[in-house]
């Protein structure tokens, strides 16, 4: 077998390619289950149909989408101009800390503004954070890679000693965690005795704005042109700088929501392990959907199964739930594996270099 | 402050840098070579998982590090694998070695966190480790840190005096002229992603078999990225990165020190150190790099395939 490059890029393959990767995901799993002693097709139905067989499934996969797509949201706008913002965790965090201590504050307010508040204060919280590497990659140039991450760690720490100190429980048993917020301070669900929030709503508007901006605005082909040539976008005229800024800005906003939309909604309290990963698997979430707003909506659909894939096999396998996260990596790593075939082709024969077309 | 006291910061110090040691040699040899390797965070957590298992269950350490260091090698094939010969965005593979490896360390580990093994002792070497000040340091040590020492010396022999080294800078800077005076890129940049595998697998193994002899879910704690951070803090110099790894191992054990003069600070608030002196020194030195030009081997993260 030999690999070749193609006269130009398939678009089949760029739309194919996240299929095979979840195909070759489930062959994986198939035999991960097989390895473990259970049955695989049986497992594979327990991780990824049943956790959405009923209504209820249904709904706590939207209350999974809500966070990962909010996250992917923004981190689609960065990656599509290659701002490799990795920190929509530590957004997250951070929103959710800033946010949490606003709510905490606003327990005994009324009034329709309260929501509006706390919402706005989750989204400026993220948008300082990635702020902060956008100051330090626009002023000094330090890479964003790994700025994101540090402050990742760093907000992870912060939301730590909130929860060990001063935003703890006066009235828990000593446990690291907030007192439960106020009811009016929750978002409010959608339908009864289900858990999914308005914040879906919040999520799916900012998805069709961000396809309205990068189809049809003057910013989006900016953007593409950048992550393209970011030579090609300097001699255009386009002020790097400031699209850095307002892009790391948007996608930090956007992960302060999702915090929020965690903490004031199913979780309704600052706890230690409030992020289940949402910040990294919405990278996933980005690449699976070829950076494409209807893309990363279906992708969200998938990464938010493997979470509740996740805690199904615990419960009915005995497995750790753990297993989410080996199924997200080889989800990403059979992605990028089959992204091969975009740009090149496997042709039959046993000459193992590269066949470069002479354009 | 007295001696006693000073030679246990530099004792913690020295056993605090030295993953963060062995991780930046690998990650230097990779990027020398021009491959850029995001997955460190997630080699050595595989590597401390299956190091952890392999010496509960043979209950002997040698076989710890021995699982450690081929997990490691293994992970890091996948990364090769994929990035190098299927041509993939190396910053995507190696997030996705990381988001890997966390899942899999987690899954693998699951059973085993709480348990406990009797990890690396301290084997003080006679003479050597009387020397005031710096002998308790250096030389009274568990055999990981000396072998990091070892394997210190030998990166640095085989990156200033040897062909290999040279070969490995030549990959680095311009694959395409490498290619053309005869030697094999890909063979060489397989062998230097493998030889970081091995070297974060080690670290891992340091880390659940000396450092705290147990498991436990992302116990490498970002190390893997700050090792990442310290090869750009040493200008991917060998010498500089034993100075930085033991910078970065003071900058963790400073609460230590705060706590041994009474201060009163959240421990949270203290782990946060490493991480905000990263950041300040990862500035710092992009300042002064933008004002010397770039250190970086300048084929560095660029795919390459050889032309026919």
């Amino acid at each position: 077998m030999r690999i070749e490059k193609r006269l130009q890029d398939s678009r089949a393959m760029m739309y194919l390619s996240p299929l095979l990767a979840l195909l070759l995901t489930l062959v994986s799993g198939a035999l991960l289950f097989a390895l473990l002693g259970r049955p695989p097709l049986g497992s594979l139905y327990t991780f990824f149909i049943a956790p959405i067989s009923d209504l209820y499934g249904l709904s706590e996969l939207a209350v999974k989408v809500t966070p990962l797509l909010l996250c992917a949201i923004g981190l689609t706008l960065c990656f599509k101009a290659k701002i490799w913002n990795i920190g929509a965790e530590g957004q997250f965090v951070f929103g959710a800390l800033i946010g949490g201590a606003v709510t905490l504050q606003l327990a005994d307010s009324e009034g329709f503004w309260v929501l509006p508040v706390i919402i706005a204060s989750g989204a400026l919280a993220g948008l300082v954070w990635a702020g902060i590497a956008a100051l330090l990659l626009t002023r000094f140039n330090a890479n964003e890679i790994l700025t994101t991450i540090m402050l990742n760690y760093i907000a992870v720490n912060l939301l730590l000693w909130g929860v060990h100190g001063p935003l703890k429980d006066p009235e828990g048993l000593n446990f690291p965690e907030s007192a439960l917020f106020a009811s009016q301070t929750l978002l409010p669900v959608l339908f009864e005795d289900y858990r999914v929030s308005i914040a879906i709503f919040i999520a799916l508007f900012m998805l069709l704005v961000i396809w309205v901006v990068l189809t049809r605005t003057l910013l989006g082909f900016q953007l593409r042109v950048m992550g393209e040539n970011h030579n090609a976008a300097r001699f255009a005229g386009f002020n790097g700088k400031k699209l850095i800024w307002l892009l790391l800005l948007f996608s930090g906003a956007m992960a302060g929501i999702a915090a929020i939309s965690e903490t004031n909604g199913p979780v309704g309290q600052l706890i230690p392990t409030l992020s289940l990963g949402y910040g990294y698997a919405a990278i996933i979430v980005v690449f699976m959907g070829r950076m494409h707003p209807l893309g990363i909506l279906l992708a969200s659909c998938l990464l938010g199964l493997t979470y509740l894939g996740g805690e199904m096999t615990q419960i009915d396998q005995g497995l750790p739930k753990s297993i989410t996260g080996l199924f997200q990596g080889m989800l990403l790593f059979y992605l990028l594996a089959c992204d091969l075939l975009i740009s090149y082709r496997l042709v039959p024969g046993s000459n193992q270099t590269i066949k470069e077309h002479k354009v | 402050m007295d001696i006693g006291m000073f030679e246990n910061i530099l004792f913690a110090m020295v056993r605090t840098g030295t993953p963060l040691l062995l991780v930046a040699l690998g990650a230097m040899m990779s990027e020398r070579a021009g491959v850029l390797n995001l997955g460190q965070e997630g080699m050595i957590l595989v590597g401390a998982a299956c190091g952890f298992i392999a010496a509960y269950a043979g209950s002997s350490l040698g076989w710890g590090v021995l699982a450690a260091v081929i997990s490691g090698v293994v992970v890091s094939l996948l990364f090769a694998f994929i990035a190098l010969t299927l041509i993939s965005n190396q910053v995507a593979t190696g997030l996705a070695l990381t988001i890997f490896g966390t899942g899999l360390s987690a899954f693998l580990g699951a059973g085993y966190v709480g348990q406990t093994i009797t990890g690396f002792n301290t084997v003080k070497i006679p003479l050597l480790g009387d020397i005031p000040l710096i002998g308790k340091a250096l030389f009274e040590q568990d055999l990981l840190v000396y072998l990091a020492f070892a394997l210190f010396a030998a990166v640095f022999v085989v990156m200033r005096y040897t062909r290999l080294g040279l070969i490995i800078r030549a990959v680095g800077e311009n694959p395409d002229v490498a290619h053309a005076l005869g030697y094999k890129v890909m063979r060489v940049r397989y062998g230097a992603v493998m030889f970081g595998g091995a070297m974060a697998g080690l670290a891992g193994a340091y880390l659940s078999l000396a450092y705290t002899p147990m498991w436990s879910e992302g116990i490498a704690a970002g190390r893997g990225w700050i090792a990442l951070a310290l090869v750009v803090f040493a200008s991917w110099r060998t010498e500089r990165i034993l100075l930085g790894a033991w910078l970065f191992g003071f900058a963790s054990i400073l609460h230590l020190l705060l706590q041994g003069y009474g201060y009163e600070i959240s421990p949270n608030l203290l782990a946060m150190l490493p991480y905000v002196v990263t950041i300040v020194v990862l500035v710092l030195m992009m300042y002064r790099q933008q004002n010397q030009g770039l250190f970086a081997p300048r084929s560095l993260g660029q795919p390459w395939h050889s032309p026919k």
